[in-house]
Parts: structure tokens; C-alpha cells; sequence
């Protein structure tokens, strides 16, 4: 199959992510939509190292899991956070830095 | 003898602080300490005079160097005088009439509560005045130049109470500052060209100058000489100056201070004799000092200030003098002493009127004072023959000269300045004698109460008019008051022809301010006698008018020129309209400019930033999801750009 397929789905699925992140309210949503995008991307990376023939693309995507899985256990730890002193996940409520 | 010449300057200054320091314990001998001391630095000038006299003419100069007073690296201000044949006349001159006038105001002063002070006020000014001349360099000179002018200020305004008095005081000095600048730019310019202030080293290397630099010097020389001699366009204090005492006017404001700047043009000779085109801003002053100050003379009926513009027109004729160069040095400093002595007289001839009348000083109210006042009248009429320039006398001698030294200057500007001059001591002739037969000849205009004058119909009638008249009891004066007047009047005889006596004077003052004999284009017969015709015709011109005819009590409304010549030609009024309605024009429109342009451009800018800072707010929500959008938005043109790029 032609790999330029696969970015065509990539960039699908960052479409997808990026209106999830700027249409959804919930913090666990808005996240899960964070990771498809970075998913996106590393599907992205490794359809162009399958283009360009190199192992360029796979490296980085390792790296962008690496640190997507920094970014979940901060971002979860935030919205726990959160939702522990406002009793809701609503990012809108959060848009005052004090209580 | 070099120590003695401290002590010149130190007597007088000892007497001012103990005078003005001492408080009321010396009220009632604080007079005859001034007078003592006076008298003591006239006694030590005579005793150098007399050992100058010994030594030979070229090295009568004596130097003392007191002590370093600002020494800054290449900056070397030092207290050190220096005591030639110039500073010497002018010393004797100054100690010998002031002495007179510390006597003559014994008497005059006697009622005067604040006597005391008076007489420290004086004895400041005698100190003031010998630092000035006795310096040997010009910034000591300047520190004796500004001193002189505090004196003068608070003595115009010594009769603080009455408000013409405060305010003439503060325009005496105020005009007297610009001039001061004038002097201070020129030391500064002097340091700058030569790095010295001193006169020898300065004087010495006028030789290797530029004319540029000399001719600035000199032209800020004579701002200085204008400010302090009451030469245009700086004259209009002098006439207002006569608010103080009469003997201040005689002293300081006739025979010493206002000849300062004559003093400075004659001192810094030689670099005004490198800069023609200085000298000829010189002549030209004193050209029309000459003649702006003997017309205004002739139009005031205020005996002083009539007396006032005729000094003014006489310190022109000695700044013309002193402008011509070294043809004439020697014949301005020789009519300054020679108008020191008549002058004086006159003006305490005037004081001692103005005693026996009341305090009156308008001409139309006296007449006929002759046979109440025989001794004030002899010695005013000698002053006044010694003025106008009658064969014989003073006068005479050194108007003369100046005259002929202006015919001698050459080509057309001998012509103009000599015709100017020539046409002066005309006018000279006809104010002086109008002076004379208003107050001594004619009928008793005092005896009548006076009419109100329709020119000022709201001055509010004065006590005695408005109950029964009482008119004065003119009476000769004190024997204090008398004795000056009659030991001036000598000097107003005789001073001109003992100078003019083989030249003495002239090769007197010779090895200070260099001497030539002038080619005058007529013949020093023909200038006297076109000089004595023009006097005649003044003398008759007046006689016409004011000795054949009765004198109107009230001024007649008289011609343009008159009336122009009653308000000083105008200056106040040129004055009001150039410097204070242009300041004021110019300070409102830098109010404005600092309102709107300097204020607009602080306001507007923290406007603009806090405006734009609350519209920078505004993309602050806190919502999340909006940052998303601008990064996405960011992002997105990132990546618009880098293909745009890419695409060039």
C-alpha cells in the first residue's frame, strides 16, 4: 500500500484531535484527545521514515512516546487535582488561577 | 608702601562690617567712623600718590600679591593688586570725592534714623570700588565690579519704604546683570584664549590673537562697560536710580561707579586697539549715549534726573573718547576726573537745594533761589561753567580734547563723531543752563501753592494744598554740607587746566595707556571756537526760552520730541514692549509647547501602553481551550509560513 495513505489517516486522526481539544470541555476528553494528536504525529514520523527510506522518523517517535508518558502522569495529576478541590473535570471552571 | 595698598582697600571694608554689623550701640558715632575711614584711605592714597611721584615714570607700577585664591591646575585665580598710574588716579579720585560725600552726608543724613547704615553702605561701596581698580586681574576686578553693584542697589533702594525706591533698586540691578554677563563671558573667553586672567599676561599676548577672538572679547567687554556706565541700549536705570539719597546719585551714580566702564575699555586698551571693529562699536555708543542722554536732559523738570541724563551723555563722551584708542586713552580718563569733581558739585548743589526746599525736586517749583542760597549757588554756577565747557575751566579742557580727538579719528567717522560731539556739548549748553536759571534766576514759583498738574489729574492733592500753603523757607545749608560743595567746586575750577598744564596729564597716564598725538582735519583753534560758538547758541537757545520768559508752573504739553525726551526716550516704554511683552509672549509659548508637545508626549505614551495593555488582557481568558486555539492559530501560520518560504 502506498505509505502516503498513512499520513493522510495521520493527519486525519490530528484533525480529530485538535477539534476534540478546542470543542470539549472535560479535562480526561481534552487529554485523550491530546494523545491522538501526538499519536498522529508518530504515525506521521514513521510513514515519512518509510518514505525517505532512513530510521530518522522511528527514533522520534520513540521520543514523543517518552514524552507523551511524561505529559499523561503530570496532566493526570493536574486534573486529579483539580477535580479533588472543585468536585468537576470542566476545564472552563478552571480559568481563574485562585479558587 | 606695596602693604599700604591692602590697607586701601581694607580700611573701608573694615568700616562697612563694623557699620553693618555693629548694631544700634553705634548709632550715634557710626557717621564719623565711616567718615574716618574714608578719609584714611584718601590719607594712604596721597602717601603712595606722593611716593609714585618719586620714583620714575616707568617704574611707578607697584604689585602685591596677597594670597592664591582658587588655585586649580592650569586655573591660578589669585588676590593680587596692582597700583599704576590708572588705578592711582582713579583712586585718589574716588577716596578724595568720597570723602567730601561722607562729610557732605553727615549733614544731609542727620535726620535719617538708619544713618548708620547708611554710612556702611558707603564705606562698602569705597571698598568695593578701589578692589575694582586696584586689582590686577580680572576676575578680582569682576568680584570689586559686582561688590560696586550690590552697594549701588542697596543704596538706590535705601529708602526701602517707598516703593519707586524698591523698584528702581531692582531695575538698576537687574539691568546691571546683563551687563555682568557680559563681563563674565569675556574672563571666560579670556581663559579660554589666553588661560590667564591677569592683566600683564593678558594684555601682553594680544599680539598673537586672531581679531576674531579679540573682537568678541571686546564686544563683551563693552556689554559690561554699557551695563555699568548706563550706555545704550542698557541706560534706562540711571534716570530711575536717582530715588536714593542725593549723595549716593553724586558718588556712585555721577562720579565713580558709572565711569567703571570707562575704566575697563581704558584698562583692556590694547586688545580693543587689536579689534577695530570693537572700537568702532564703541565710538558708536558713546556717540549715541552722548547724544540720547543730553536730549532727555534737556526735557526733565526733575533737577535730578536732568542731572542724570547729563551724566549719562558726559560717560558717553568718555566712552567715545575711550573707544577712539590711544589718541584718546589719556582725555577720556581726564574728562572722567574732571566730571567727577563738577559733577559731584552739581549734584550736591542739588542735594543741598532739594535740603533747603522741602525735599522738592521739580524744577517749576523753585526760581529764584539765588539770593536765599548764595553759597550753593556760587559753587552749582562753577560746576555749571565747568560742565557746559566755559573757557578756563575744567570742562573746558577735557571736552575739548575729546572733541578734537574725535575729529582726529579720520575720514567720515571723524566728521560724524566729531559733529555728534560738537553738537552734544551744544545741547550740553542748553540743558545745563536751563537747569541753572529755573532754580536760581526768575521769579518764586514756590511762593504759590502748586496747581495740580492736568497730565495726572488722579494724583491725590498733597497735604499742605489742600489746607492753606505753607510755602518753604529756603535756606543755605549746614556748614558740613557747604564745605564739599566749595572743595569741589575748586576742582571743577582749576582740575582741567593744572591737567592740561604741558600735557601733564596725559604723559601722567602715558606708560599705562600709550599716547598719540591725533591729525585732526581742523586745527585745534578752530575746534575751540566752533565748540565755545555752539555753547553760545546753547546758552542763548535756553536764555530765550527760559530766562526771558517766565516759567509755565506746569509743564507745557510740548513737542513729540519733547514729550518723547519727558519719558526717556521712550526706553521703558521700547523696554515694556521688546524684552517684557516678548518674555512674556516667549514663556507662554513655552508653556504651551511644554503642555502639549513634553506633557503630550509622557501622557500619550503611557495612554497608548495602557490602552493597549488592556486590549492584551483581553486574550487572556483562563480559558484553556482558547490558548489551545492561539497556539493552534500560531501553529498553523508557522507552518503557512515555512511552506511559503520554502516555495521562494
Amino acid at each position: 500500500m502506498n505509505p502516503i495513505n498513512y499520513l493522510y489517516l495521520a493527519a486525519l486522526l490530528f484533525t480529530i484531535g485538535a477539534a476534540g481539544v478546542l470543542i470539549r470541555r472535560n479535562a480526561i476528553v481534552l487529554f485523550m484527545c491530546v494523545e491522538l494528536m501526538l499519536n498522529a504525529c508518530n504515525l506521521a514520523f514513521v510513514a515519512f521514515s518509510r518514505l525517505h527510506g532512513n530510521l530518522d522518523g522511528q527514533i522520534i517517535a520513540f521520543f514523543t512516546m517518552v514524552v507523551a508518558a511524561a505529559e499523561v502522569v503530570v496532566g493526570l495529576a493536574i486534573i486529579v487535582t483539580i477535580f479533588r478541590t472543585r468536585h468537576t473535570a470542566s476545564v472552563d471552571d478552571a480559568s481563574l488561577m485562585k479558587l | 608702601m606695596e602693604s599700604l595698598i591692602a590697607l586701601l582697600v581694607g580700611a573701608p571694608l573694615v568700616g562697612a562690617a563694623v557699620l553693618l554689623c555693629g548694631g544700634k550701640r553705634l548709632d550715634r558715632t557710626g557717621h564719623w567712623l565711616g567718615t574716618l575711614l574714608a578719609v584714611v584711605s584718601f590719607v594712604i592714597g596721597l602717601v603712595l600718590f606722593a611716593d609714585m611721584l618719586g620714583r620714575g615714570a616707568e617704574d611707578r607700577a607697584l604689585h602685591q600679591h596677597l594670597f592664591s585664591w582658587i588655585p586649580v591646575g592650569g586655573f591660578q585665580a589669585d588676590v593680587a593688586f596692582q597700583l599704576d598710574q590708572l588705578s592711582m588716579t582713579f583712586v585718589l579720585l574716588i577716596t578724595g570725592v568720597g570723602s567730601l560725600i561722607h562729610i557732605y552726608s553727615i549733614g544731609y543724613m542727620e535726620h535719617d534714623e538708619r544713618r548708620r547704615r547708611f554710612f556702611g553702605y558707603l564705606n562698602l561701596f569705597l571698598a568695593a570700588m578701589l578692589l575694582l581698580v586696584l586689582a590686577d586681574n580680572y576676575l578680582l576686578l569682576y568680584v570689586g565690579w559686582e561688590g560696586v553693584g550690590l552697594a549701588s542697589y542697596l543704596l538706590i533702594g535705601f529708602w526701602q519704604h517707598k516703593p519707586s525706591a524698591a523698584t528702581a533698586a531692582k531695575k538698576a540691578f537687574l539691568v546691571n546683570r546683563v551687563g555682568d554677563m557680559g563681563l563674565s563671558i569675556a574672563i571666560m573667553l579670556m581663559f579660554t584664549t589666553f588661560g590667564t586672567f591677569a592683566f600683564g599676561p593678558v594684555l601682553g599676548a594680544v599680539g598673537d590673537t586672531s581679531e576674531g577672538k579679540l573682537t568678541a572679547i571686546g564686544l563683551m567687554l563693552l556689554l559690561a562697560a554699557c551695563g555699568k556706565s548706563a550706555q545704550v541700549p542698557l541706560q534706562s536705570w540711571l534716570g530711575d536710580a536717582m530715588e536714593g539719597p542725593t549723595p549716593v546719585s553724586a558718588l556712585i551714580h555721577a562720579a565713580t561707579m558709572v565711569t567703571a566702564g570707562v575704566y575697563l575699555i581704558t584698562r583692556s586698551g590694547a586688545i580693543f586697539n587689536g579689534a577695530p571693529d570693537a572700537q568702532t562699536a564703541v565710538v558708536a555708543v558713546g556717540a549715541v549715549t552722548l547724544l540720547f542722554g543730553a536730549i532727555v536732559g534737556c526735557a526733565k523738570d526733575d533737577i535730578k534726573k536732568a542731572l542724570a541724563g547729563s551724566t549719562m551723555s558726559q560717560i558717553g563722551y568718555m566712552i567715545l573718547a575711550a573707544g577712539l584708542g590711544p589718541i584718546g586713552y589719556a582725555f577720556a580718563i581726564m574728562h572722567l576726573v574732571t566730571h567727577g569733581f563738577f559733577k559731584a558739585g552739581l549734584f550736591l548743589g542739588a542735594g543741598s537745594v532739594m535740603h533747603g526746599m522741602n525735599d522738592e525736586v521739580d524744577m517749576r517749583r523753585y526760581g529764584g533761589l539765588r539770593k536765599y542760597m548764595p553759597i550753593t549757588f556760587v559753587t552749582f554756577g562753577l560746576g555749571y561753567l565747568a560742565i557746559i565747557g566755559f573757557p578756563g575751566l575744567s570742562g573746558f579742557f577735557s571736552k575739548d580734547k575729546i572733541i578734537e580727538a574725535a575729529f582726529a579719528s579720520g575720514g567720515t567717522q571723524g566728521w560724524i563723531l566729531g559733529g555728534a560731539a560738537l553738537l552734544g556739548a551744544g545741547i550740553t549748553a542748553f540743558y545745563m543752563t536751563r537747569v541753572m536759571l529755573m532754580t536760581f534766576f526768575g521769579e518764586e514759583r514756590w511762593r504759590k501753592a502748586p496747581t495740580p498738574s492736568p497730565a495726572e489729574p488722579s494724583v491725590e492733592p498733597a497735604a499742605e494744598t489742600r489746607g492753606e500753603y505753607t510755602p518753604p523757607h529756603p535756606h543755605e545749608s549746614p556748614k558740613s554740607m557747604t564745605l564739599p560743595m566749595i572743595l569741589l567746586a575748586f576742582g571743577s575750577v582749576f582740575a582741567g587746566g593744572l591737567f592740561s598744564i604741558n600735557e601733564a596729564f596725559v604723559h601722567w597716564l602715558e606708560p599705562v595707556t600709550s599716547f598719540e598725538h591725533g591729525h585732526s582735519p581742523l586745527s585745534a583753534a578752530a575746534v575751540t571756537s566752533a565748540t565755545i560758538v555752539v555753547l553760545l547758541f546753547g546758552v542763548a537757545l535756553a536764555w530765550l526760552q527760559y530766562g526771558r520768559k517766565p516759567v509755565p508752573a506746569v509743564a507745557p504739553r510740548g513737542s513729540f520730541l519733547t514729550r518723547a525726551a519727558r519719558r526717556d526716550l521712550l526706553q521703558d516704554d521700547f523696554n515694556h514692549v521688546v524684552l517684557v511683552r516678548g518674555g512674556e509672549q516667549l514663556t507662554r509659548a513655552l508653556e504651551q509647547i511644554d503642555h502639549s508637545v513634553v506633557d503630550g508626549a509622557v501622557n500619550g505614551t503611557a495612554v497608548s501602553v495602557g490602552g493597549l495593555s488592556g486590549r492584551l488582557r483581553r486574550l487572556q481568558t483562563g480559558y484553556v481551550r482558547s490558548y489551545a486555539l492561539q497556539m493552534l492559530g500560531g501553529a498553523a501560520v508557522l507552518v503557512f509560513a515555512t511552506l511559503l518560504m520554502r516555495g521562494v
